[in-house]
């Protein structure tokens, strides 16, 4: 099958490689109809995620039709539509019956070396780096899923792949961040970052409640969609300039009751030996990275609520926590439980209230995958968000 | 815990009596010299005397010696004596009642599962089993083990037998967690490699890194226990030619 192969740094290449197969009981197959590059891919394609290995299959917003399943998955047949969450829970294990999918203890094959830096290790994930499991992704033709009796949600046949693709991260990623908000009626949200989780973010605040959105980015083709299909006020920081002033001047001096940081930075946390030069690389990042992070802890109004669906890595440097502890904020951050969120998600699609395919700017096939790292990367052709489709 | 008593008795009996001996001996010279490195000789002399008199040296103790024979271990109840050779303490969080993991381990022949060096075990009946390793030609080893701790539910302590090509000794211990979230696994090892090329070759076995080895096959354990299977990769496309 044909499979989009991470090859070095700024390397990726589509590769013709074995079809995956059946490897454990409660595993399945699906062949991919449609799949996407994701933000966070550009933290691997840009070398700052340590443990890829060249060859590594990409990709971990998919979905598809299953066509093989192990003789544990019951619920599952071959034909049935599914999306696949980009954490692999267990469904078994403490985290998940917590509902803290991401959270999961069991899926990862290599925790150990996620905890030689962090302590402790969540879950395993599609196409993002041996710390994080190593398994292969869905930028291809086939791809095995596994735990696939409580990871794929079913997609009824009305609704067309591009409505339900997001479901596999960053719909929900951009949900939970505005969950995590815990909006109060007539609350004005902010929003750094107009990317595709930040756009989902603005959708979600709106569904959760809130009286204003103000989406704070530099991109124009971004903010142009904060503006006309989030409805949102915007903040050119280009333009702007003191973005700390600009938000107290739209807030009556108050400034935003909910703050959501929907950039990150780069980097995706790391492992053992080789890890430790990887940090000092991060660190020196984030000096700029942070950026929006210390932006939206300052501009938060007091008793507010920071929320960070953006991926930290490592350690960052000058957060200002004594004006978090002064204001007395709320912070929330951390990797989406993706599950908790996708029938009621979907319901929204179904009926019509919420339809997530607007943000597509590019539709290409698989062997196109290369260059729309790059475009995607520089943000080039005005590019938001790509989807391909293995078959085309 | 049931090491706890051990840890007191470290030092043997010939190695009491010449403390004893010595500390009173030095104990009465500095006593004598009636000056302040009288005083510290006094109470060194003092120091040994109830290293003697109790068995216990707290130098030992912090360099994980002991000079005390495992022949006397009293009643053998004791599944990982205190002294030296490679010594490993793990746990483990499993959703599991004590009563499920007590009888999966209980069976031996379960152990090669999870834990990564064995090729496999055999029940030999009597409470004794049959311990192989894995390995390339000339590094396996083989030993035969018998329970020698077993409280149903809570725990059960194994050792090599008398004579064994590697001196290894275990035991597991099954708690409940607190409120109600699972059973506390703690599994203590010790085994002692052989001298020589083949021990080399023995340790080689039991991993560069036993502790890491000892936290893996916990983690193999939980994940069979939990979800059925254990997660994997092998076996799955890459774009790396073979």
């Amino acid at each position: 099958m044909k499979a989009v192969c991470w090859w070095g740094k700024g390397q990726v290449r589509v590769v013709d490689v074995p079809d995956p197969k059946i490897l454990n009981p409660r595993d399945a197959i699906v062949r991919v109809t449609l799949t996407a590059i994701c933000g966070s891919d550009l933290h691997l394609y840009d070398g700052y995620v340590p443990t890829m290995m060249k060859g590594d299959i990409l990709g971990h917003e998919f979905m598809g039709e299953v066509v093989e399943v192990g003789s544990e998955v019951k619920n599952l047949r071959a034909g049935d539509r599914v999306i696949v969450p980009f954490p692999i829970a267990c469904g078994r294990c403490f985290f998940c019956k917590e509902k803290m999918w991401a959270a999961c203890d069991n899926t990862n094959p290599n925790a150990w070396m996620v905890e030689a830096l962090m302590g402790f290790s969540g879950a395993g994930m599609y196409g993002y780096s041996h710390m994080y499991g190593g398994y292969a992704g869905g930028q291809a033709q086939y791809v095995r899923v596994p735990f696939a009796d409580v990871n794929p949600a079913k997609i009824p046949n009305g609704i067309p792949d591009e409505k339900a693709l997001f479901l596999t991260d960053i719909l929900p990623t951009g949900y939970m961040a505005a969950e995590n908000c815990g909006i109060q009626p007539g609350d004005t949200v902010a929003v750094w970052g107009c990317g595709p989780v930040g756009l989902f973010s603005i959708l979600s605040a709106w569904m959760l409640g809130a009286a204003r959105v103000i989406a704070i980015d530099r991109v124009p083709e971004r903010l142009r969609l904060a503006q006309r299909d989030g409805r949102t006020e915007i903040v050119n920081y280009e333009e702007a300039g003191d973005v700390f002033a600009a938000l107290k001047e739209l807030t009556g001096g108050r400034g935003p009751d909910r703050c959501i940081d929907a950039v990150g930075m780069e980097g995706h946390g790391h492992t053992a030996d080789a890890v430790l030069d990887r940090v000092k690389q991060a660190m020196k990042l984030t000096f700029d990275r942070a950026h929006s992070l210390r932006q939206a802890i300052h501009c938060c109004r007091k008793g507010g609520t920071v929320s960070i669906p953006g991926v930290y890595a490592g350690f960052i440097d000058k957060v200002p926590f004594g004006t978090a502890f002064g204001k007395g904020l709320t912070l929330k951050m951390g990797q989406t439980h993706v599950h908790n969120y996708t029938r009621m998600l979907l319901e929204k699609i179904e009926s019509g209230v919420l339809d997530p395919s607007y943000i597509i700017t590019h539709r290409v096939s698989l062997d196109e995958a290369p260059e729309m790292y790059e475009t995607f990367r520089n943000k080039e052709d005005e590019c938001i968000k790509v989807v391909m489709k293995p078959a085309g | 815990m049931n090491t706890a008593t051990e840890t007191h008795h470290n030092v043997s009996e010939p190695e009491r009596w010449l403390s004893v001996v010595a500390g009173s001996a030095i104990a009465a010279y500095g006593l004598t010299r009636r000056s302040l490195s009288g005083l510290v000789l006094a109470s060194l002399g003092g120091a040994l005397v109830w290293r003697g008199a109790s068995g216990h040296c707290a130098f030992y103790e912090a360099m994980g010696v002991s000079t005390r024979g495992e022949t006397e271990d009293d009643g053998r109840a004791v599944s990982v004596p205190y002294g030296r050779g490679i010594r490993v303490e793990k746990s483990v969080t499993i959703d599991a009642k004590p009563e499920q993991l007590y009888i999966f381990w209980h069976d031996f022949t379960n152990l090669p599962r999870f834990m990564d060096h064995l090729e496999s075990v055999e029940m030999t009946g009597g409470g004794r089993s049959h311990w192989k390793t894995k390995g390339p030609a000339g590094t396996k080893a083989e030993w035969d083990a018998e329970i020698i701790n077993d409280v149903p539910f809570e725990l059960i302590g194994w050792r090599s037998v008398e004579g064994s090509q590697v001196d290894n000794a275990g035991s597991v211990h099954f708690t409940p967690a607190a409120g109600g979230r699972g059973t506390t696994v703690r599994v203590l090892l010790r085994y002692d490699p052989p001298a020589g090329l083949f021990g080399a070759a023995v340790a080689r076995v039991f991993g560069e890194d036993p502790e890491l080895q000892v936290q893996e096959d916990l983690r193999r354990l939980k994940q069979i226990l939990e979800t059925g299977e254990t997660p994997t990769i092998e076996g799955q496309p890459t774009g790396r030619k073979a």
